[in-house]
């Protein structure tokens, strides 16, 4: 319920954590240099800052600083100064500091002495996490390494320990910005928009989607909505909105051919938002003529005209006050009303007027009133149904008719990654983040045929060892019993008419379905049907019949957007 | 035994490669090493060899110092046995006969009365497993030591892929991509291993492990020269390891230092690397140590570090990483392309050493003299790099010239160098004078200097026979060239060929006015100062392998080797030949000194020397089997004085000794002595260590101590050490400057008196007086050291002081004495 703020100045700033806010309580000693880091004494009653050459321990009652270890002391003849990027304090009293030397030193706060250091890297070591037992701690490097360090007995039975660096890790290209230590895994992210999720197979009991190395470039959202009437496309980016108008062709060719175009994808509009804030969640209607975005604080709304070629973007002036941020936007099919899920478990309804103007119409609480944020909304094309997904996973929906709850999808124990209404039957779709895939009737207020008919067979064993979270579903309107699926990986259609498959059979078996003939093909055909040409794959949606968007994000683009990595000589030394 | 006149092949230098780890005695002063059957002691001081040891009859593979007496040591053998010596006196005192090979020793001080070895499982091909031994405490010599316990099954035979914990509590054991450790008061057995696939070029195998002498820490050493550094090893699944990375090959051997902060790797870098406090950021390097590291060993006292190298070189290495000394006989390269020469100056044998050097091995000490760089070009180690290396080297008669020839394989044409080197009195060693870019097309395959003694300088001729069909005639010039810094430099005067035949020997005969150089099937003979071809020689079928020329009386002949097994001797006045044999020779060798040739063949897997002289078809002397290796090469090397040797049979050997190089690089000569009396230790009395390391620390206390005890000691020592030493006298004599010393007839008394036992010691001091100081300051200095001698004798020895003080006894009485009352005493300390 406390907070402490460290400054560039040199203090601290103690807060108090009220509910609905912070409320600033005291400052401690002051001294000259910047407070880099800060880690409070798990007992809570000290504080331990790192800054520039030097480590303070604040005692939290009388404010007063305590222990002052200068870092460099052991280092002569060096100029430069030695920062203190990161620091834990454990509850042993040892306070453990990663400096830009490439150190990683343990020291009694008491004594003020140095217990031990490790030079592990040549480079900055920027940040540091202790796990849970305090018997093993991460850091990360400036070159990209990361380095585990273990708190083992010295000698078989004895009671001293040591810490000692045991596995390095090399997974990163660039800075390693932030570390955790989670009781089976050590996570890392850096500066190469990597996150790493490298597991300790000692820890794990057995094999299974948790000891497997993860990386992740991509967050687990959806970064793209599509306008599929005015086919257009909204990409967010963390600070701006693109839109752009695809292009076409009136050829047709055979597969695998590339069609030339006869207009030429065409960007119309940058949306640049205002402050340092990153952009949280963005949506364009169908027709695309509204773009709503949100971010951290501020929600906005932006009413496009396109008159031949140029385009003008307005502004929708006074907007309803809502509760602030919103986590997910929705337009419905016909663009006449937005659905703005709040932080707070409510989903609102807004009416969108014409010439550009909107109206607050409704609010949607959840049964329960848990305060779980809303992260996911799917709305029915006929414009009856919005479900909503809250951060309890469980799935509302409502009716838009009469504005009131309508049911509630059994809870299931996983995270929701995708769901979407079916236009024809509004079958809820659901895939949950364990590879599961639901069909829920929402007239019917239950699991489909099909669903029950999964559950009973199961999904195929490759399906569900694929890493990556389904992050959008889309359906085909000609043929009511495809479900279009797809992750950073794959693409894929799911035929409901079709028998699954069973775990012996091939789940990707489109290329040797090819080469087989007709009548054998059909023996082989199951509902799965999966495209791995385009990686990573960020959006897929069907246009009109016989048009599907997609779009992909070359790993090698966002690379060469990076600053240059450390250079290295590969043997130096 | 062997009868006193039968000749005997004796070991003298190189050997096969060092079997185990060396070991150094407990106060440092010795190293011990495997070498070959024998077990070699060296002093670290002085780099002597001060004993061999011998009585293994096969390999010894390992050696370890007895931990419960510093004084003893245990060696093992591929025989089977396991010997306990007592190194000081160079005496055995146990034999245990375990059975089977021995492949690898380790003794723990934890163990009472038992030590490991490895041995073959038996019923089972390559497959090792690691026993412990019980040495029985019965009385007697040889023993038989069957009570054997397995410890840990399936590991590898190298000795460097077994170590032992701290304390003696676990043992490690590497093979292949798997780690066994066994904890034995636990009796648990945990293994570990590493992924088997070689991904990104690494394999992963292990080669070598070394055991934290105080924490639960393993090192092992793998072939992609990683070293990684297990912790918590005890739980099967939360164990740990750490990785270092610097070698860029297999890292060979690992040894931690005494108190474990530091980690010493070596490998074929040939670079040891010190890792300070297993971190990878802070490591210390002692490069070019000349050659791969094969083994590394710590003294106890941590004050020095041995590395053995796979070329026979033995490194010694201080604790700061600072090199020390190096112990290199024989140096093993990798091919003796230059056969065996011998300097005349230094009477040493001349060959290839490190690549591109000729090292002078010395004979009578088994060192190298020096190493003389050739190529002149840094060796860089990497697998499939073509590197000059040194073919064929030629001394004059008098070691004044010295002509060598360097080659480079290519594979289109060979890059050759001939050189040639000149002796610098100033500076003792050869100095580069002429070098001639490719002297033959193609390579050269003999060379010879015109061998006359009392010639002068300008008629040396050197010969070259290549295989480009010509052989070339070098003399030498006076140099033209006024900037030249040297007065002659050398040239081609003459290229001779005989029906484009290849060119393969050379050889100028005694006199030096005729030369033979053999062309393929023929021998052809020019004379030395118009280059006429005076005559050919041939024993068709089968191309000639060696040509000599007689000596002495027998100078009249010319003998030579076809490779179809002739040795045929052809008569140079009748143009005739004189008798032939039907002998595989490999190797003809002449004696400079007298008119014997020795020939080594090669027949059915043994090798024989024939002595003989040309004058008579029938040899003087045979030797079957005379050993099984192949022998390489030969040479006479002359004795300093000749020896006296009894049978008529064995007097070629009187002016010189026959060395030999086998297939392996061991040296090897012919002895007329018994085992005996070639065995018996040197005279050399060496000062035995009973205390234990010496520390600093315990140095400082030592010396505290010693001034204690020297006063307790000064007391029991007559008046007169210490009388002398105080004497005012005796001290300002030999401060005052001999210019102002008076008379020595009138110093003579006072220093006289000085020494006498006074009853006032007051009185000298009083009579010293400058002025009256008279002295032969030459008969006083000698006096002076006949007594420092006599007292330094005291104090080495006090033991022996007694002994002789008690009775006297006669020379050899004493010695069997002396021999008996050292064999009781390591009795004693070994129960």
């Amino acid at each position: 319920t406390l907070l402490q703020i460290g400054c560039e100045d040199g203090s601290v700033k103690l807060f108090q954590v009220v509910p609905g806010g912070i409320q600033f309580e005291r400052n401690l000693d002051r001294r000259k240099g910047r407070i880099l880091c800060l880690s409070w004494h798990p007992s809570e009653t000290h504080i331990a800052a790192g800054s520039i050459d030097a480590l303070r321990v604040f005692d939290v009652s009388s404010g007063q600083t305590v222990q002052r270890i200068m870092v460099n002391y052991h280092v002569q003849k060096v100029q430069r100064e030695c920062i203190v990027w990161s620091i834990a304090f454990l509850s042993s009293g040892t306070v453990v500091t990663s400096d830009s030397f490439g150190r990683v030193q343990f020291w009694d706060w008491e004594r003020g002495t140095l217990l031990e250091s490790h030079t592990v890297s040549t480079s900055a070591v920027l940040s540091l996490a202790v796990s849970e037992k305090e018997d093993s701690i991460v850091v990360g490097t400036s070159t990209g390494a990361t380095y585990q360090f273990q708190l083992l007995p010295v000698k078989m039975g004895s009671l001293e320990k040591r810490w000692v660096r045991t596995k390095p890790f090399q997974h990163h290209t660039h800075d390693v910005r932030a570390v955790a230590h989670s009781s089976t895994a050590l996570i890392s992210g850096g500066l190469d928009a990597q996150l790493v999720i490298r597991p300790l197979m000692e820890k794990m009991q057995k094999k299974g989607y948790d000891a497997v190395l993860r990386k992740f470039t991509f967050p687990h959202r959806c970064l793209v909505s599509c306008a599929r009437k005015a086919r257009l496309l909204l990409f967010q980016f963390s600070q701006y909105l693109e839109l752009w108008r695809l292009g076409s062709t009136d050829e047709t060719g055979k597969d695998g051919e590339v069609l030339p175009l006869c207009r030429m994808p065409e960007h119309l509009v940058q949306l640049k938002s205002k402050g340092p804030e990153h952009i949280y969640c963005s949506c364009v209607s169908l027709c695309g003529s509204w773009i709503a975005y949100s971010t951290a604080s501020r929600f906005h709304l932006y009413r496009v005209q396109y008159e031949g070629d140029s385009v003008s973007i307005k502004k929708v002036p006074k907007l309803p006050k809502l509760l602030l941020p919103a986590y997910q936007l929705q337009f419905s099919s016909d663009s006449s009303s937005l659905f703005v899920a709040s932080a707070r478990g409510s989903v609102h309804v807004l009416q969108l007027l014409e010439p550009g103007g909107c109206k607050h119409l409704h609010t949607f609480q959840p049964p329960s009133g848990s305060p779980e944020a809303v992260y996911l909304l799917a709305s029915s094309a006929d414009g009856h149904w919005v479900a909503a997904v809250g951060g309890d996973w469980a799935i509302h929906v409502y009716n838009l008719k009469c504005f009131k709850h309508h049911c509630t999808v059994p809870m299931y124990s996983c995270a929701v990654t995708a769901l979407a209404i079916h236009p024809v039957t509004n079958n809820l779709v659901i895939a949950y983040s364990d590879q599961q895939l639901f069909e829920f009737s929402i007239p019917k207020k239950q699991y489909t045929a099909w669903s029950r008919t999964v559950q009973n067979c199961g999904l195929h064993k490759a399906w569900l060892e694929r890493d990556s979270p389904i992050t959008h579903i889309a359906f085909n309107p000609k043929n009511p019993s495809h479900i279009l699926l797809h992750d950073i990986y794959m693409f894929c259609v799911l035929d409901k008419s079709l028998p699954l498959p069973d775990n012996s059979a091939l789940l990707m078996n489109q290329s040797t379905l090819k080469q087989l003939p007709e009548t054998a093909r059909q023996r082989q055909l199951h509902a799965f049907k999966i495209c791995k040409k385009f990686q990573p794959l960020l959006f897929a949606d069907l246009l009109d019949e016989n048009c599907l968007v997609m779009v992909e994000r070359p790993i090698m683009d966002i690379k060469t957007q990076l600053p240059l990595p450390i250079q290295r000589k590969k043997f130096g030394t | 035994m062997v009868a006193p006149a039968t000749l005997r092949v004796v070991r003298c230098g190189g050997s096969a490669l060092h079997g185990a780890r060396a070991v150094f005695s407990a106060d440092s002063k010795y190293l011990l090493c495997a070498s070959g059957d024998f077990v070699k002691m060296y002093s670290v001081a002085t780099e002597e060899t001060l004993r061999l040891m011998g009585g293994h009859a096969d390999l010894v593979t390992g050696v370890q110092l007895n931990p419960h007496n510093h004084m003893q040591l245990y060696s093992s053998s591929v025989d089977g046995t396991i010997k306990l010596w007592d190194f000081m006196d160079g005496i055995p005192i146990k034999t245990f006969t375990v059975g089977s090979k021995l492949l690898a020793l380790y003794a723990l001080a934890s163990s009472e009365d038992s030590v490991f070895v490895v041995i073959p499982k038996s019923g089972e091909r390559d497959t090792f497993q690691l026993v412990s031994v019980k040495l029985t405490k019965a009385a007697g010599q040889d023993l038989e030591a069957k009570e054997l316990s397995v410890v840990l099954d399936g590991v590898d035979a190298s000795p460097k892929r077994i170590a032992f914990g701290r304390e003696g509590e676990y043992v490690a054991s590497v093979k292949e991509v798997n780690l066994q450790v066994y904890f034995f008061k636990q009796r648990q057995l945990n293994r570990f291993s590493v992924s088997a696939t070689r991904t990104k070029g690494g394999n992963n195998h292990f080669t070598c492990v070394a055991c934290h002498p105080v924490e639960d820490c393993i090192a092992t050493g793998h072939a992609d020269g990683k070293i990684r550094l297990w912790r918590n090893f005890y739980h099967k699944k939360e164990y740990t390891f750490s990785t270092l990375h610097w070698h860029h090959d297999t890292v060979m051997d690992l040894a931690f230092s005494v108190e474990g902060t530091s980690l010493l790797s070596g490998g074929v870098e040939s670079v040891l690397v010190l890792w300070r406090n297993e971190s990878d950021r802070q490591k210390d390097f002692l490069p070019r140590l000349g050659s791969a590291i094969e083994y590394i060993s710590m003294s106890s006292d941590g004050a020095l570090c041995c590395t053995l190298h796979t070329d026979n070189r033995i490194t010694i290495i201080n604790s700061n990483l600072r090199f020390s000394k190096s112990i290199q006989g024989l140096i093993k390269s990798r091919d003796v392309k230059t056969g065996l020469v011998v300097d005349p100056r230094t009477k040493a044998l001349v060959l290839n050493g490190e690549p591109g050097h000729l090292q002078f091995y010395c004979l009578q000490s088994d060192q190298q003299l020096f190493s003389l760089d050739i190529v002149q070009r840094q060796y860089i180690h990497q697998a499939g790099l073509n590197q000059a290396d040194l073919v064929k080297v030629a001394f004059s008669a008098q070691g004044k010239w010295l002509a060598t020839v360097e080659e480079r394989e290519e594979v289109t044409d060979p890059e050759l160098q001939l050189k040639l080197w000149f002796y610098d009195e100033e500076t003792q060693s050869f100095k580069l004078n002429t070098r001639i870019n490719m002297p033959h097309d193609d390579h050269i395959t003999d060379m010879c200097f015109r061998d006359m003694d009392e010639l002068e300088d300008d008629s040396l001729i050197l010969v070259t026979a290549g295989r480009d069909c010509v052989f070339k005639v070098w003399v030498m010039v006076e140099d033209t060239d006024p900037e030249a810094q040297q007065s002659v430099s050398w040239s081609c005067d003459f290229v001779g060929s005989y029906h484009n035949y290849q060119a393969t020997n050379c050889c100028f005969s005694e006199d030096g006015s005729l030369l033979a150089v053999s062309f393929e099937e023929t021998v052809t003979v020019w004379d030395s100062v118009t280059w006429d071809l005076k005559c050919t020689f041939c024993h068709p079928p089968g191309k000639i392998r060696n040509i000599c020329f007689g000596r002495l009386t027998c100078s009249k002949y010319l003998i030579g080797a076809t490779d179809y097994g002739f040795l045929c001797c052809w008569n140079l006045l009748s143009c005739a030949l004189e008798w032939s044999a039907y002998l595989n020779v490999l190797i003809l060798q002449p004696d400079p000194l007298s008119e014997y040739i020795a020939a080594v063949s090669w027949l059915s897997k043994e090798s024989s020397l024939f002595v003989f002289k040309p004058n008579e078809p029938r040899p003087i002397y045979i030797q079957r089997n005379l050993c099984k290796e192949k022998i390489q090469l030969a040479a006479f090397v002359p004795r300093d004085e000749p020896e006296m040797i009894g049978s008529e049979k064995y007097l070629w050997l009187r002016r010189s000794q026959l060395f030999f190089l086998t297939d392996t690089q061991e040296l090897m000569t012919l002895s007329t002595k018994s085992l005996e009396e070639r065995l018996t230790p040197s005279s050399k009395q060496l000062a035995v260590e009973e205390s234990l390391p010496v520390t600093p620390f315990s140095l400082l206390l030592g010396k505290h101590r010693r001034q204690q005890s020297q006063k307790d000691t000064g007391l029991g020592k007559p008046v007169r050490n210490k009388h002398e030493q105080d004497s005012p006298a005796v001290k300002e004599l030999l401060h005052t400057p001999a210019h102002v010393l008076p008379s020595a007839s009138f110093l003579c008394p006072i220093f006289i008196n000085s020494l006498l036992i006074s009853k006032e010691n007051k009185s000298a001091e009083e009579v010293a007086d400058e002025v009256e100081m008279e002295s032969e300051k030459t008969e006083d200095d000698s006096d002076e050291e006949r007594d420092v001698t006599e007292m330094e004798q005291e104090d080495a020895s006090p033991v022996e002081l007694l002994g002789e003080m008690t009775c006297k006894l006669s020379k050899s009485q004493e010695k069997e004495l002396r021999k008996i009352r050292k064999i009781d005493y390591s009795w004693i300390s070994a129960f």
